[in-house]
C-alpha cells in the first residue's frame, strides 16, 4: 500500500486519485457483500431491528460495506516530507463510485437468483433472500434502490475525508451510539429497570426490539452532546493528572481502582437475572482468558488445549461435591473441594506440561491441542464412566455454601459476585507475577528462548511454572462453572472453548491484563461463548464466522490487539519511535559512528 | 590457577569436523584471545563451553568440575557468561529489564514471594535493581538515566553490544566469553571498549576469553593468543609470537605461489 502511494507521488502527475485502489476496493466490497448475503446473515438477522421500521440488523450486515470501502479507498498514507494530495469533491465522487461498485455485487446476485437455481451448493440461495434484497418489490426496482443506496453511502464514506477529524469523530460517535444502544437493548433495559428509569427505555425502544426513530435520534444527540461537553474536560483532567507527582498519581490510580471495583461489586444488585447471568458467563471466560494470557501472552507458549484444565477443574469439583457422583462421592463443601481442585489441577498441569514443554512453536501447539482432546475423551470414555459418568456426566452438583447464603445457578447474582471475587484474585496474580523475577524470565523466554537459557534461566522449569499457574486459574473457572450449572458433561469442554479463549486473548491484546478483560467482555458479552448466548443471540449461528473474520482482520491491521501491551506497540511502531526520539534529540549527539547511523536512518524514515 | 581446562575436544556435524581434538587452557585472571579465519570453529567453541552444543568427544573442566552434559543455564549458574556474535538482546524488554533478567540464576524468589510481597521478595527486587544499575553504569552515561526504561531495540549498534556485555556481567560470572565485542564499532569506540575489557579484569575480577577479528584489540588486551584453523589449534603464545608464526600467516593469507606449485 505504501509503495503504491510512493510511486504515485514520484510520478509527474501528483494529484491524481489512486484509481487502482478504488477499483480494488469496489471489487472487494462486492465480493464481501455477496459472501455475507449468501452466508444467510441478512435473512437470519432481518427480524432483529436496529431502528424499528427503517433498519434491521440483517441489512446492517451489508450496508456497512459501501461506507467502509469508500472510506478505505480514500485513505492514503502520507509520508513525512511528502505532499498530501489535496482533498476535494473528487473524493466524494469516487466514494460514490466505490459504493456503486460495492453494491453491484448484490445486484448481480439478485439477477442470478432470479434466473438460476443454485440452492444445491449455496444453502441460502433462496427466493426469500431475493425477496429481502429487492425490498419486496420488483427486481428492477430493487436494483435501482440498491444502486442509489450504494452511491449515497459511498459518497458519505468519501465525504469523511473532507471534514475535520473532530466532526468525523462526532459522526462516528452518533452512528456507533445508536447501533450500540440498540444492540445492547437487553442490558440497557435491565439497567434502567434497576435504577427505576424504565419509562425512558419503554419510550425509546419499540416493543418487539430495536429503537424507535425518535429514540435513535435522542440517543445520537445525547451521545454527541456528551462528547462535546467532555471534550475539554478530559484533556484538562489528563493534564492535571500528569502534573501530579508520581506518588500522588499512584494514589489516584489506587483510589480509582478501589472505586471501580466497589461499583462493580454493587452493580449486580441493580441488574436483572438475564444480565447477571450474562455477566457471570463473561466472568468465567475472563478467568480463563487471564489464565491463558499468562501462558500465551507472558511466557509465549501457544497452548491450544487450555480447555483441559477447565475440564479437570469442573470434573474434580463435581466428583468431590455431588452426592450423585458415580464412583467416589465424599460430598465435600465447595470451598474445601476448591483446595483439592487447585492442587490436583496443578499436578495435572505438571503432568501434561512436562512432556509438552520441551517442544517449540508449531509442535507444541499441535501436542497441546491433542492433550486437550485426550482429557475430554477420557471423561467421555466408558472406561472411566464408573468415575465420571461418561456421556451422562455428573449431575446434582450443589451450590456454594457461604454461611449466610448459597451460591447456585438459579441465583445468577450470587454467581456473578463469586466470579467477580475470583477475577480479582486472577488479576492480582497476573499483575504481581508480571512484575516479578518469574515474569521477567517469562518475557525473556518469549523473546528468545536460546538466549534466555544461556543467561541462566532454566527454561523448562520456568515454562512449566507458567503452565501450572495458567492451569490453576482455569481450574477456578471450572469449579465455579460446575457449581453454577449444577451438572457437568464432556460436551462442555470441546476444543472450540480453547480456540475461542485464544481468539479473545489475541483480539483483546496479548500480554495486557486490561486488554484481555476488555476483549473478553466485548466478544463473549456481545457475541457469546462457545455454548453461552451473548447479547446478540441472533448472531449465535454466525458466531464462528465473525470470530474468524475478526481474527484475520486483527492480525492484518492491529496485531497488537485492541488494548495492546506497551512492549508490543513499541515493537510494531519502532520506526516512529526512533524518529520521535531523534526529533527530541534523545539519541546521542556523540560523534560515534553507529549513533550517527541511527540519525541518518531517522532522517530517511 | 587453572580455571578452564579443555582436553581433546571434538565435534562433528555430519561429516564436518568443526572442532578436532582441541586442547585449551585458561588460567584465572587471564585474558585470552581466540582468533582464526572464518569458519575456523571459534563460535562453535564458545557454544560448546556454554553448553549449547555438546561435544562428540573430549572434556571441558571448569574449576575442577566437568561441564559435560549440563544445560546452558546450569553452565551459566556455574559462573560462565557469554555474549553473542550477532547481538541477541531481549529487544522489547527495557535496558534495565535486560540486565535484571540476567540475574535470574543468582536469585531465588518464586511465585509465593511475588504474590504475597514478602519482605524477602522486596529485598531481593531491590538488590536486583541496584546491581543492574551498578552494572549499567560501568559503561558511563550511555546506558543509564532515561535510557534504562527504553526498550533495547532503540539502542544504537554499539550500545547494543555494550548492553550485551552488561547483561553477561549481570549473571555474576567468573569467566566471561566475549564473541566479537567490537564488531561494527568505529576506531574510537573500539579503543574505548578495549580499555573497558582491561577494566573488566582489574575492577570486576573476570577472567576473559575473546573471539575477535580486530587485531588492534587482540594486541592491546590479550595476555595470550590462540589461533584456530579448521577446528585445530595451530599456534598459541603472545601476540607477537603468533603474528609471526608461518602457520598463522598461511592460514590467513594462504601459501606463497611458488611453494604451492
Amino acid at each position: 500500500m505504501n509503495n503504491d502511494v510512493g510511486l504515485k507521488n514520484n510520478a509527474p502527475n501528483k494529484s491524481q486519485y489512486p484509481w487502482l485502489r478504488a477499483v480494488r476496493f469496489s471489487l472487494l466490497g462486492s465480493l464481501a457483500s455477496v459472501f455475507i448475503a449468501l452466508s444467510g446473515m441478512p435473512v437470519g438477522l432481518d427480524r432483529r431491528a436496529i431502528i424499528y421500521p427503517v433498519l434491521s440488523l440483517g441489512f446492517l450486515a451489508i450496508l456497512w460495506i459501501p461506507v467502509a470501502m469508500a472510506a478505505a479507498a480514500g485513505n492514503e498514507t502520507v509520508l513525512e516530507g511528502m505532499e498530501a494530495r489535496k482533498r476535494g469533491f473528487v473524493d466524494v465522487g469516487v466514494g460514490a463510485l466505490v459504493g456503486l461498485g460495492s453494491t453491484s455485487g448484490i445486484c448481480c446476485l439478485m439477477v442470478l437468483i432470479k434466473n438460476f437455481d443454485l440452492r444445491d451448493p449455496f444453502v441460502n440461495w433462496s427466493p426469500q433472500l431475493l425477496d429481502l434484497l429487492s425490498y419486496r418489490q420488483n427486481i428492477s426496482v430493487g436494483i435501482g434502490i440498491w444502486l442509489l443506496v450504494g452511491a449515497g453511502l459511498g459518497a458519505f464514506g468519501g465525504l469523511t475525508h473532507l471534514i475535520s477529524g473532530f466532526s468525523r469523530r462526532l459522526i462516528l460517535n452518533f452512528v456507533f451510539a445508536v447501533i450500540g444502544v440498540s444492540v445492547l437493548e437487553t442490558i440497557v433495559t435491565d439497567l434502567s429497570e434497576g435504577f427505576g428509569l424504565a419509562w425512558v427505555t419503554d419510550l425509546m425502544y419499540y416493543k418487539r426490539g430495536g429503537l424507535e426513530i425518535y429514540g435513535a435520534l435522542f440517543v445520537g444527540i445525547v451521545s454527541v452532546t456528551v462528547l462535546l461537553l467532555l471534550r475539554r474536560r478530559t484533556t484538562t483532567t489528563r493534564e492535571r493528572f500528569n502534573s501530579l507527582s508520581l506518588n500522588d498519581q499512584s494514589r489516584v490510580k489506587f483510589i480509582s481502582i478501589i472505586a471501580g471495583s466497589l461499583s462493580l461489586a454493587i452493580l449486580p444488585f441493580f441488574l436483572g437475572k438475564i444480565t447477571n447471568e450474562l455477566l457471570a458467563n463473561v466472568g468465567l471466560f475472563v478467568l480463563l482468558a487471564l489464565g491463558l494470557n499468562i501462558v500465551v501472552g507472558l511466557a509465549g507458549i501457544l497452548d491450544l488445549g487450555y480447555v483441559a484444565f477447565f475440564a479437570v477443574g469442573g470434573y474434580t469439583t463435581a466428583v468431590l461435591t455431588s452426592p450423585d457422583s458415580p464412583g467416589f462421592s465424599p460430598e465435600l463443601p465447595w470451598p474445601i473441594a476448591l483446595i483439592v481442585v487447585v492442587v490436583l489441577t496443578g499436578i495435572v498441569g505438571l503432568f501434561i506440561g512436562a512432556p509438552v514443554i520441551r517442544m517449540r512453536g508449531d509442535y507444541l501447539a499441535i501436542v497441546t491441542l491433542g492433550f486437550g482432546e485426550i482429557i475430554r475423551l477420557l471423561f467421555l470414555s466408558d472406561w472411566l464412566s464408573d468415575w465420571f459418568g461418561g456421556a451422562q456426566g455428573i449431575t446434582n452438583i450443589p451450590g456454594v455454601e457461604v454461611g449466610f447464603a448459597t451460591i447456585k445457578g438459579t441465583d445468577p447474582r450470587s454467581v456473578f459476585l463469586l466470579v467477580l471475587f475470583f477475577c480479582a484474585v486472577a488479576i492480582y496474580v497476573s499483575w504481581r507475577l508480571e512484575k516479578s523475577r518469574l515474569g521477567r524470565a517469562w518475557m525473556a523466554i518469549r523473546e528468545d528462548e536460546d538466549v534466555a537459557e544461556a543467561m541462566g534461566i532454566n527454561t523448562t522449569n520456568t515454562k512449566l511454572m507458567a503452565f501450572v499457574v495458567g492451569a490453576v486459574l482455569a481450574s477456578f473457572s471450572g469449579a465455579i462453572f460446575a457449581a453454577k450449572v449444577g451438572s457437568i458433561f464432556p460436551t462442555s469442554f470441546i476444543m472450540l472453548v480453547s480456540i475461542i479463549i485464544l481468539v479473545v486473548v489475541i483480539v483483546g491484546g496479548m500480554g495486557n491484563i486490561s486488554g484481555v478483560i476488555v476483549g473478553t467482555v466485548v466478544l463473549i458479552g456481545v457475541l457469546g461463548g462457545p455454548k453461552q448466548p451473548g447479547l446478540l443471540q441472533e448472531f449465535s449461528q454466525f458466531k464462528l464466522l465473525i470470530y474468524g473474520a475478526l481474527l484475520v482482520w486483527m492480525m492484518l491491521k492491529r496485531p497488537e490487539g485492541l488494548i495492546p501491551n506497551i512492549r508490543r506497540t513499541r515493537e510494531l511502531h519502532q520506526d516512529e519511535f526512533l524518529q520521535d526520539a531523534w526529533l527530541k534529540g534523545q539519541i546521542d549527539s556523540e560523534e560515534d559512528n553507529a549513533d550517527s547511523n541511527v540519525r541518518k536512518e531517522g532522517k530517511n524514515l | 590457577m587453572r580455571m578452564l581446562d579443555i582436553q581433546g575436544l571434538s565435534v562433528t556435524f555430519g561429516g564436518l569436523h568443526a572442532l578436532n581434538n582441541l586442547d585449551f587452557q585458561v588460567n584465572e585472571g587471564e585474558i585470552v584471545s581466540v582468533i582464526g579465519p572464518n569458519g575456523a570453529g571459534k563460535t562453535t567453541f564458545f557454544n560448546m563451553i556454554s553448553g549449547m552444543v555438546s561435544p562428540t568427544s573430549g572434556d571441558i573442566v571448569f574449576e575442577g568440575e566437568s561441564l559435560l552434559g549440563l544445560d546452558p543455564s546450569q553452565v551459566t549458574a556455574r559462573g560462565i557468561a557469554r555474549t553473542f556474535q550477532n547481538v541477541r538482546l531481549f529487544a522489547n524488554m527495557t535496558i534495565l529489564e535486560n540486565v535484571m533478567v540476567a540475574q535470574h540464576c543468582r536469585t531465588r524468589q518464586q511465585v509465593f514471594g511475588a504474590l504475597f510481597q514478602t519482605k524477602a521478595f522486596r529485598q531481593e527486587e531491590k538488590e536486583i535493581n541496584e546491581y543492574a544499575e551498578e552494572v549499567l553504569s560501568f559503561f558511563g552515561t550511555r546506558l543509564v538515566g532515561y535510557r534504562m526504561n527504553q526498550p533495547a531495540s532503540v539502542l544504537s549498534y554499539a550500545n547494543r553490544r555494550r548492553l550485551e556485555i552488561a547483561r553477561a556481567m549481570a549473571t555474576r560470572p567468573r569467566l566471561l566469553l566475549l564473541d566479537e565485542p567490537v564488531a561494527g564499532m568505529n576506531p574510537k569506540e573500539t579503543a574505548e571498549l578495549a580499555e573497558l575489557i582491561g577494566r573488566l579484569r582489574s575492577e570486576w575480577g573476570f577472567t576473559i576469553v575473546i573471539i575477535e577479528h580486530d587485531m588492534s584489540v587482540v594486541r592491546d588486551v590479550s595476555d595470550r593468543v590462540v589461533v584456530l584453523d579448521h577446528g585445530e589449534t595451530i599456534a598459541q603464545g603472545s601476540f607477537d609470537d603468533v603474528s609471526n608464526d608461518p602457520m598463522v600467516v598461511e592460514a590467513y593469507l594462504g601459501r606463497p605461489v611458488q611453494e604451492a606449485s
